[in-house]
């Protein structure tokens, strides 16, 4: 049967209940939201977003990688995105000083071996194409329940590696110079980051993609910063934003069959603009 | 080789494509705006599937988005550079147009629909007709006239915009411009080495180039070289191994030289400076 929008909330929820695939996609959605606020929030901060775009687009070589070498997809996610994250961390670093322009530099070389590399790998595999989409486009159906477990782990893993590096990191991260005189080991601390980031995204990415790993990690957290500076209720909305914003998105794309991908970037830009120009009003 | 037509059409775009990418990139890199020309580069792939799903010719698209997406992050920044955050949420919205277009067109086209998204992802040097080849030459020939012509100006407000701004050149309108130039250049890629790794071609030459020198028109014309340099070896590369995608071969070859910068740089640069002195 075809679900159909109607005005009873009850029997919407009936409707999107109806199928495993959804509650099993509402789950693994919520668990990503959760942990793709939590780490897009230091994104966010560190104006990092290109760097995480990057390690998001690493999932691709990894997994058609992984897929040449007969591997199990995940390692090939999980090897690309921590290489890719110490190449960068490492690579903005050697020969001095870190500058914004060598920085962006090795972010986008990066980036681009890592897609003509995965390009490569699969022509050798021969695969077939349509799953580039899938890969780099992702999408909530035929998440299984082992799934939905194992993000729940990688989650309360980042989760906790969060809860402990989050004081310094935030220090480091809104005043490197204070904290660097402080004791804070600033440059540990931003590799541990990369790291961290990396793992987040390959878990997530190879659940839902490419792209919405990506919206997820940036938009909500870009759209709580401008709402409030302060620190906790900022947190706090980011989650609150990037878990709402995945709800709303996949009922949306339940109810409409439009891709989810468009829904979800679609409410978070609407919601990130308003978030702007409510805040150049306010001067 | 050379007397494959279709090897001939691939070294005359790509030798103008890779130039005005390296001149390009050599600025992008300078203003730390690689992230934006990334984002450009992606909404080739949306223009190119809008077009595809509308069933208008697909560089009508692929122009008509890289532009809007320009001027539109030239209107959002100050001194027409928008921040981080903002191309970010934008980016991820375009791909996410794009994805509603993949969609549009699958429905209403049965197949195909795989083979020209991966030719809009990863391009087809080897696939450009005569015509095709002519036509991005001439148009890659417009974009280095005009990056020359505007380089002066805007070497000197990326550098120091407070002076340049005080001295009365329009900064924000040649950040404008610039991007501009940038996203028909995305669109022009596009068609040789593929929107995703368009970013190859803008980013490891240039990285290279401002590892190597801080002279700035020397690293022009070097990031330049490294970019026409990289879509040579690149292609001789994939002719010989016919498993080797060219537009891979490429961005291979210009990260290579990038690592190369990075080794060499201290050893190289000294090397200069004595010869120089």
């Amino acid at each position: 049967m075809n679900p159909s929008f109607s005005v009873n909330p009850i029997s919407d929820l009936d409707q999107l209940l109806q199928y495993p695939f959804m509650v099993h996609a509402l789950a693994a959605g919520t668990i990503v939201a959760v942990i793709a606020a939590l780490v897009g929030w230091f994104v966010v901060l560190r104006r990092e977003s290109f760097v995480c775009h990057t390690l998001s687009v690493m999932s691709f070589p990894g997994a058609s990688g992984a897929a040449l070498a007969g591997l199990p997809l995940a390692s090939g996610y999980f090897v690309f995105a921590v290489g890719g994250a110490l190449a960068i961390a490492f690579g903005s670093r050697i020969g001095g000083k870190r500058s914004a322009t060598a920085e962006s530099a090795v972010v986008g070389t990066v980036g681009a071996v890592a897609l003509a590399l995965g390009f490569l790998f699969l022509s050798l595999y021969g695969g077939i194409l349509e799953s580039v989409e899938t890969l780099l486009f992702g999408s909530f159906v035929g998440i299984t329940a082992a799934q939905v477990r194992t993000l729940l782990v990688v989650a309360l893993l980042a989760g906790g590696v969060l809860a402990f590096v989050g004081r310094p990191l935030f220090y480091a991260s809104v005043d490197e110079r204070s904290a660097r005189a402080d004791g804070v080991p600033v440059q540990a601390l931003s590799v541990v980051f990369l790291v961290l980031l990396g793992l987040a995204v390959a878990a997530i990415a190879q659940i839902v993609g490419v792209l919405l790993t990506f919206a997820l990690l940036v938009a909500p957290a870009a759209t709580a910063q401008l709402v409030t500076t302060r620190l906790r209720l900022s947190l706090a909305l980011a989650v609150t934003l990037s878990v709402l914003e995945t709800w709303a998105a996949l009922t949306l794309a339940y109810f409409t069959n439009a891709a989810l991908g468009f829904c979800l970037t679609t409410i978070s830009l609407v919601l990130f603009a308003a978030a702007r120009v409510a805040r150049e009003r306010r001067g | 080789m050379f007397a494959l037509p279709f090897v001939r059409n691939a070294l005359l775009a790509g030798s103008l494509i890779a130039i005005a990418s390296g001149l390009l990139g050599y600025f992008i890199v300078l203003r730390a705006q690689v992230f934006a020309g990334d984002a450009l580069s992606h909404v080739a792939f949306t223009g190119a599937l809008a077009a595809a799903a509308v069933g208008v010719d697909l560089r009508i698209g692929l122009f008509a988005a890289t532009v809007l997406m320009a001027l539109t992050f030239a209107g959002l920044g100050e001194r027409a550079r928008a921040d981080d955050v903002t191309v970010g949420v934008a980016f991820a919205w375009i791909l996410g147009l794009g994805v509603l277009f993949l969609d549009l067109f699958n429905a209403s086209s049965s197949g195909g629909s795989g083979l020209l998204g991966a030719r809009a992802l990863f391009g087809s040097i080897f696939g450009l007709s005569g015509g095709e080849a002519a036509l991005a030459a001439v148009i890659a020939a417009v974009l280095i006239a005009t990056t020359l012509l505007i380089a002066r100006p805007l070497l000197f407000v990326s550098l120091d915009p407070a002076v340049a701004i005080a001295r009365g050149v329009p900064a924000r309108l040649l950040g404008a411009v610039f991007l501009v130039l940038v996203g028909a250049d995305a669109a022009e890629a596009t068609q040789a080495v593929g929107a995703l790794l368009l970013l190859g071609l803008l980013a490891a030459p240039a990285g290279a180039a401002h590892r190597l020198t801080a002279r700035p028109y020397l690293g022009m014309a070097i990031s330049a070289a490294i970019a026409l340099a990289s879509v040579w070896i690149g292609v001789a590369l994939s002719y010989r191994v016919a498993a080797l995608p060219p537009s891979s071969a490429i961005v291979l070859v210009a990260g290579a030289f990038y690592v190369l910068a990075f080794v060499r740089a201290p050893r190289l640069l000294a090397g200069v400076l004595r010869w120089t002195r």
